[in-house]
């Protein structure tokens, strides 16, 4: 399955793929209306410090903890990629606990909120990607 | 190869799921007390404050679940007797199943000390189970007018506080140990939650006990009294170990396994709340009365059954829970030396033990909390990252670049 990967000497630190996460995910039809006057929420963070950075987000792992973890149901495998149903999430989160990468995060909705490589938004592919000007993102079969 | 689980919690998903991640063929079949399609046990109290319904709940796995599982289920059925040498499970009902493969994923029980004039007190309940907290729904009525008292400063009694305290009159807490949460939390952040549970008016009477009941009040040790309409008993939970016992099973507390989640009789495998755990934290024996580490057993068992060779050997304490909008993490053991940070509003407590980190309490700011639990299970040792970074923040910014490539450029668990 292709998934997100981090070149992390290529990071520039720009936080673009934060910005264009946020509006992938924002369903508006614009950056600027997505972003202006907002504080953003994505789903991917850069960690930086004394020069060096780079990209987190989930990893979509083949044996997932925060899905076996899960007390709701909420998180599941999807053709590989792991989702949540924020409907079914009650904001326990047991997920936090669990997962290794520190990839999920509260949302402002009260549930939780994931990297879902933009399969349920309007772009179908992970925007975040083709924001990174330096490739230090990449979505590819490894 | 026929596969028979007994309970159907979150222990016999695990099972189910594992088994069929390596044979797709052998009938399973799933006897189980409870009447409901599997749900999601710790969200009885989301169910009672409004976070969840019981549509909901039921989807814990959804409705095709057992179908497309080639599950056979055998629901509000109570399985007797365990003979393993005919490898049959008998009924209540009189029935007998047979088995090739079984396992015992029968949970645990809510533990009802004796306690004087109890019987005479009629509007009472456990807090377990779907029917439980249906009849605590019933009990309290629409008028938000019970005064509630809660037997138990536990997790599933104070689960039990915030699931109610927007419902009720008056809602008592009381508990024999001088603080709340007492296997979960030390003394200084019980005593933040506490704060806070107590500013949504929720009153706690600890080190006390109820001496005997009258109908609707509880005569206290102290010699006060509080008076109730209603009242839920969550002292703490045993484990369902007869039927395992009753097949041979060396049982201490819990049903004794090994990584594998076999038990000591052939072909009899078990997991979740019925078992004992290997504590990797504190490394001792005890049981580990969560979800995750129920599906995890589950999980192991079930592909053991069909063959494949699988270990579970990273089972260690671990908790998430809010309440009433404050979040706690913990983990662990705190046995160690520890490293506090704390103000108004966050508490942090990590916990190192011989070059490891071995627990963490988190409240407030529980953000990336499972790169703590990952360093305890993963038992990294503390001088190969950069701890000064980890004791400032959860962040792979601690890892060396090494170790960073792998966890994000490409190997993943
Ligand atoms: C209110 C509450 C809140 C909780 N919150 C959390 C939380 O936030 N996080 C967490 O990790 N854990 C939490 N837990 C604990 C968690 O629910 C359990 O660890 C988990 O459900 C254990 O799953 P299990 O499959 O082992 O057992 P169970 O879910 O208890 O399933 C056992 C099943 O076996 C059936 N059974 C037993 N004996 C027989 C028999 N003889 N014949 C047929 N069937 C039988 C029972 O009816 C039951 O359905 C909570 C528990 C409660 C009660
Ligand atoms: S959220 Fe974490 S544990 Fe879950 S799949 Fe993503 S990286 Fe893995
Ligand atoms: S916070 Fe939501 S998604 Fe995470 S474990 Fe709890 S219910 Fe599942």
């Amino acid at each position: 399955m292709k998934r997100i990967y981090v070149n992390e000497k290529w990071c520039l630190g720009c936080h673009l793929c934060e910005y264009y996460c946020a509006f992938a995910n924002s369903g508006k039809s614009s950056m600027v209306k997505a972003l202006k006057d907002h504080k953003i929420a994505p789903r991917i963070r850069i960690e930086e410090r004394d020069g060096i950075s780079f990209a987190v987000n989930c990893r979509h792992c083949t044996d997932p903890l925060c899905v076996k973890g899960c007390i709701s149901g909420a998180l599941t495998i999807v053709d590989g990629a792991v989702q949540i149903d924020s409907d079914k999430c009650v904001g326990c989160y047991t997920c936090i606990l669990s997962c290794p990468y520190g990839a999920l995060s509260t949302s402002n909705e009260g549930a939780i909120q994931k990297c879902e490589l933009c399969m349920k938004n309007a772009f179908g592919q992970p925007l975040c990607v083709q924001g990174c000007p330096n490739k230090a993102i990449v979505y590819e079969e490894r | 190869m026929n596969y028979v689980i007994i309970g159907n919690g979150t222990a016999a998903v695990g099972t189910i799921e594992g088994i069929r991640a390596v044979d797709r063929e052998g009938p399973i079949t799933v006897i189980s007390e409870e009447p409901y399609h599997v749900y999601g046990r710790p969200l009885i109290s989301y169910l009672l404050l409004g976070k969840t319904t019981e549509e909901k709940m039921l989807q814990y796995r959804p409705a095709d679940f057992y179908e497309k599982n080639g599950v056979k289920t055998l629901l509000g059925r109570r399985a007797l007797k365990v003979d393993p040498t005919a490898k049959a499970v008998h009924l209540e009902d009189g029935a007998s199943v047979p088995y090739d493969r079984l396992c015992i994923c029968t949970g645990s029980r809510p533990f009802v000390p004796p306690m004087e004039g109890l019987d005479a007190v009629e509007d009472k309940t456990s807090f377990m189970t779907l029917d439980d907290a249906k009849h605590l729904d019933a009990m309290l009525g629409e008028h938000n007018d019970k005064r509630v008292l809660i037997i138990g400063a536990g997790l599933i009694g104070l689960k039990c506080a915030e699931g109610i305290y927007q419902r009720v009159r008056e809602l008592t807490v009381i508990d024999l140990a001088p603080r709340i949460l007492p296997n979960v939390l030390t003394e200084a952040p019980a005593s933040i939650l506490q704060k806070h549970i107590e500013s949504k008016g929720v009153r706690f009477l600890l080190g006390d006990s109820v001496q005997r009941f009258a109908p609707h009040t509880a005569h206290l040790q102290s010699g006060g009294a509080v008076d109730f309409d209603v009242l839920v008993v969550a002292v703490g939970v045993r484990p369902n170990t007869e039927l395992a016992a009753g097949a041979g099973c060396e049982v201490e507390r819990g049903i004794l396994t090994d990584a594998r989640s076999a038990t000591t009789v052939p072909d009899i495998y078990a997991a979740g709340d019925c078992t004992v755990s290997h504590d990797i934290a504190a490394d001792t024996d005890r049981i580990l009365a969560i979800l995750p580490n129920a599906y995890m057993q589950g999980e192991t068992a079930g592909r053991c059954m069909a063959g494949d060779d699988a270990v579970f050997d990273k089972a260690i304490p671990m908790n998430a829970s809010g309440f009433m909008g404050l979040h706690m993490i913990t983990a662990g053991s705190y046995d160690g030396e520890t490293y506090l940070e704390q103000d108004e509003a966050h508490y942090k407590l990590l916990v190192t033990r011989d070059n490891r980190l071995v627990g963490f309490i988190m409240i407030g700011d529980v953000d990336r909390a499972g790169i703590y639990t990952s360093l305890i299970r993963d038992r990294v040792p503390l001088d190969s990252i950069d701890f000064d970074l980890i004791r400032e923040k959860p962040q792979l910014m601690a890892f060396s670049r090494a170790e960073r490539a792998k966890k994000l450029g490409g190997i993943h668990g």
